[in-house]
């Protein structure tokens, strides 16, 4: 299992360094295949524009076939957007990478949906149930059963 | 209880429980209720001497290749009616929830939307726009809008599955585990592990998803042992489609001809194989109400209860089950070595098949057994605390914890003074502080008589559940202290002219008090609940000839043990089990009994019951 997300991260890897990351995605990090950073901006007009995040990849060696323990940076310098499915510890609470995950996505596919999901953001806040989740959080957001119930933004 | 007689007509109930599933759910509980005086009837007359009592309920035992039967039966029904094959009628079935008539509804409405709903085939290219899913995701939407693919693979693969596609008539084939197209034109590569080797077994479902066997495998084990998910649907994201059990089986179980893999790996599959037959059969029993799966871990035995499948029929019984097997964890070979009923340690797997108590609560129905472990949770050691510690305030009746100084009293609520010793006004007190003399004075007495008129409440409840727990401790107790007696006993029908068996009576008399310290433990949470009258004055009647019944064995079994002294204690004892089995009969019996003619009146509203008159304690 390990050498298939190891080769599977390889490929994804050299697949971003020939052929760049979409526009407002940038590789920070990826010295190993546990931890890779990147950062996000959102393109074009938004509640976010001119801002920029760090989002921080974690991968298990069952990667692909589970999913990877995605989070905004929070601290040093970093925060996490104000958006109703971003908690202020940096977690996500998007069902592409809970139930919905599916082994042909891959880490550039989130990077991708993650900015849409900044980019038709209507209102900034917080999620209605923050300070509770962030008070009793677990340190890896794939421990946390999400419930999805709001599909629009 | 399963006992031989039933099995007799065993067919018969079978079909008759098939019948009821197609009748719906609209005259479950009449019929629930004709099938449980029907069986009593029938026990009467047929097999007097098995006479099920009052308070036992009929129940059958299934072992996991039971019930595996019962669905085989399901699907072969469903396949014969619209002539589709096994795997398909399954995943038709487990879609439905096993419902056949809501099944066999909807096929008939319109088989190709069933079809596609239960991940069987794929949606006919109609409507290429469309989400592929109704619920998808944010994800799918945004991407929609941004007229972008997730990853550049998968877009590439996702446009080759759909040139290739031909319209899907709603026909089924089975979709069964086959290589993808062999006339591929470019060489495999596989989307998710990025394999390139061509050696690589690229496999699909009807979609045409393709990936390689290793990551079907891995995909499928991490979905069966890790999620607990029987529906595992294809790997390509927003693909409805669920792989049929032969698909899952040719991944996981090697077939002879194959070459065999690495045997640890092999191991594994074939316990994944295992689990996903236990999660299929979790599944089939979960969506069924006449059956329940034991709940001792590690064991897969279910138990069939119709008597006790409707909400209303726990108004009347209490279906304490056993699902047949003993101990905790054993396996198959473990009990196979271990002669059954070896020391307490082998329990029964008993249960209650209406309520999520893992014990045998009779008397007392599954409601006002759950009411009071819900109150005991919440209450006794808060109750127990607050008795100790606290007073009440004479006027406000506000409850105050005295934590220091003098017993000069100003309650923070009401700011009336009174005296902590007497509870009186401390008004009357003059300067007589810290030594209050003035117990019987006319303002105090009146103090205290509303104090413990508020307090009566709470000492009610404490009465019940001192007793309660006090059973509770007493029957884990001489547990112990039989594991004791035991070596002794042992040792002595080595030493003396005793035979095994005439040792042997310590052990039933042990188990007995235990069971009866169980009904006695429960008759106090019923005792709180019921409604004063001259049925619960019988109730507790009967309650206490049980416990002093059950005190006088226990005392016995708690008497030094000697060589000498064993044939008359054994004579004793014995009398005395036999008598604690006959009261521990009557109270059971009664009460059940009771329940069946209505006759139990509550203080308090119970779900299934009415309304009580009045609350009075």
């Amino acid at each position: 299992m390990a050498s298939i997300s190891a080769r599977r991260l390889s490929k994804e890897l050299t697949e971003i360094k020939n052929e760049g990351c979409p526009v407002g995605i940038n590789l920070v990090k990826a010295d190993d295949f546990s931890t890779w950073l990147f950062t996000i901006e959102v393109m074009g007009e938004s509640l976010y524009q001119g801002e920029k995040y760090t989002l921080q990849f974690r991968f298990d060696s069952s990667y692909p076939i589970s999913s990877p323990a995605v989070q905004f940076v929070v601290g040093d310098g970093h925060t996490s957007p104000v958006h109703p499915h971003v908690y202020s510890n940096g977690h996500i609470c998007a069902s592409i990478l809970g139930n919905e995950w599916s082994p042909v996505l891959s880490v550039v596919a989130v990077c991708v949906t993650l900015q849409s999901m900044l980019a038709s953001c209507k209102k900034k806040e917080r999620p209605p149930d923050n300070d509770r989740y962030v008070r009793n959080a677990p340190d890896n957001p794939k421990k946390t059963r999400f419930h999805y119930d709001d599909d629009t933004v | 209880m399963s006992s031989d007689y039933e099995i007799s007509d065993d067919d018969e109930n079978y079909y008759d429980y098939d019948e009821d599933m197609i009748d719906g759910t609209q005259d479950e509980e009449e019929e629930d209720g004709d099938m449980y005086m029907d069986t009593y009837g029938d026990d009467f007359k047929v097999a007097p001497k098995n006479k099920r009592k009052p308070y036992e309920i009929e129940y059958e035992s299934l072992s996991q290749a039971a019930v595996e039967k019962l669905m085989q039966e399901d699907v072969e029904h469903i396949c014969g009616i619209f002539g589709v094959d096994g795997s398909t009628a399954a995943l038709l079935l487990r879609h439905m929830s096993w419902n056949k008539e809501r099944l066999i509804e909807k096929y008939m409405d319109n088989p190709s939307k069933v079809l596609v709903d239960a991940g069987v085939t794929v949606k006919e290219p109609s409507s290429p726009s469309a989400p592929v899913r109704s619920h998808s995701s944010s994800n799918s939407n945004s991407n929609a809008n941004n007229g972008r693919r997730p990853t550049r693979s998968t877009s590439k693969l996702i446009g080759l599955a759909s040139g290739s596609k031909s319209p899907k008539i709603p026909t089924v084939s089975p979709p069964a585990l086959r290589p993808s197209k062999p006339t591929r034109p470019t060489p495999f590569v596989c989307p998710i592990c990025f394999d390139d080797s061509p050696d690589l077994k690229p496999l699909s479902l009807d979609c045409e998803h393709s990936f390689c066997s290793g990551c079907w495998t891995a995909y499928v084990s991490s979905k069966i042992n890790d999620e607990a998910e029987h529906c595992i649907r294809c790997m390509a994201e927003g693909c409805a489609l669920v792989t049929p059990d032969p698909f899952i089986r040719a991944l996981l179980l090697v077939e002879p001809t194959e070459p065999v893999g690495e045997p640890s790996l092999q191991k594994e599959n074939v316990a994944t194989w295992a689990r996903f037959q236990e999660l299929l059969v979790r599944h089939f029993v979960a969506s069924n109400p006449n059956l329940k799966y034991c709940p001792y871990p590690s064991c897969t035995n279910t138990v069939s209860c119709p008597g006790a499948a409707s909400k209303a029929s726990l108004a009347t019984v209490v279906p304490i089950v056993s699902c047949g097997r003993r101990g905790f964890g054993i396996t198959e070979e473990m009990s196979q070595s271990q002669p059954v009923g070896m020391g307490l340690a082998a329990k029964e797997h008993k249960f209650c098949f209406g309520c999520p108590i893992e014990s045998d609560h009779r008397p007392v129905v599954c409601n006002v057994a759950k009411m009071w472990l819900k109150k005991c949770r919440d209450d006794s050691e808060t109750a127990n605390w607050i008795k100790s510690n606290t007073k009440e305030c004479p006027q406000c009746q506000s409850t105050i914890e005295k934590n220091g100084g003098c017993n000069h009293m100003t309650c923070k609520k009401c700011k009336h003074d009174f005296c902590w010793v007497c509870m009186g006004p401390w008004a009357e007190h003059g300067t007589a502080w810290y030594s209050c003399n003035r117990f019987d004075e006319k303002g105090s007495v009146e103090a205290r008589d509303a104090q413990s008129r508020s307090r009566a409440s709470l000492e009610r409840y404490l009465h019940y559940y001192n007793r309660w727990a006090n059973h509770e401790q007493s029957a884990k107790l001489s547990v112990e202290l039989y594991t004791k007696t035991e070596k002794k006993m042992e040792d002595m029908q080595i030493t003396s002219a005793l035979t095994w068996i005439e040792v042997q009576f310590m052990k039933k008399a042990v188990e007995e008090v235990e069971k009866c310290r169980t009904t006695l433990k429960w008759t106090y949470a019923m005792a709180y609940y019921l409604a004063r009258g001259n049925e619960k004055e019988l109730f507790e009647d009967n309650q206490r000839d049980l416990e002093k019944a059950v005190e006088d064995l226990s005392e016995l079994l708690e008497q030094p043990i000697e060589a000498e002294n064993i044939p008359t204690l054994r004579q004793k004892v014995t009398d005395k089990t036999v008598y604690v089995q006959k009261r521990n009969d009557i109270v059971l019996e009664d009460t059940a009994m009771g329940f069946l003619e209505g006759r139990w009146k509550w203080n308090v509203a119970v779900e299934g019951f009415d309304e009580p008159e009045k609350v009075e304690f």
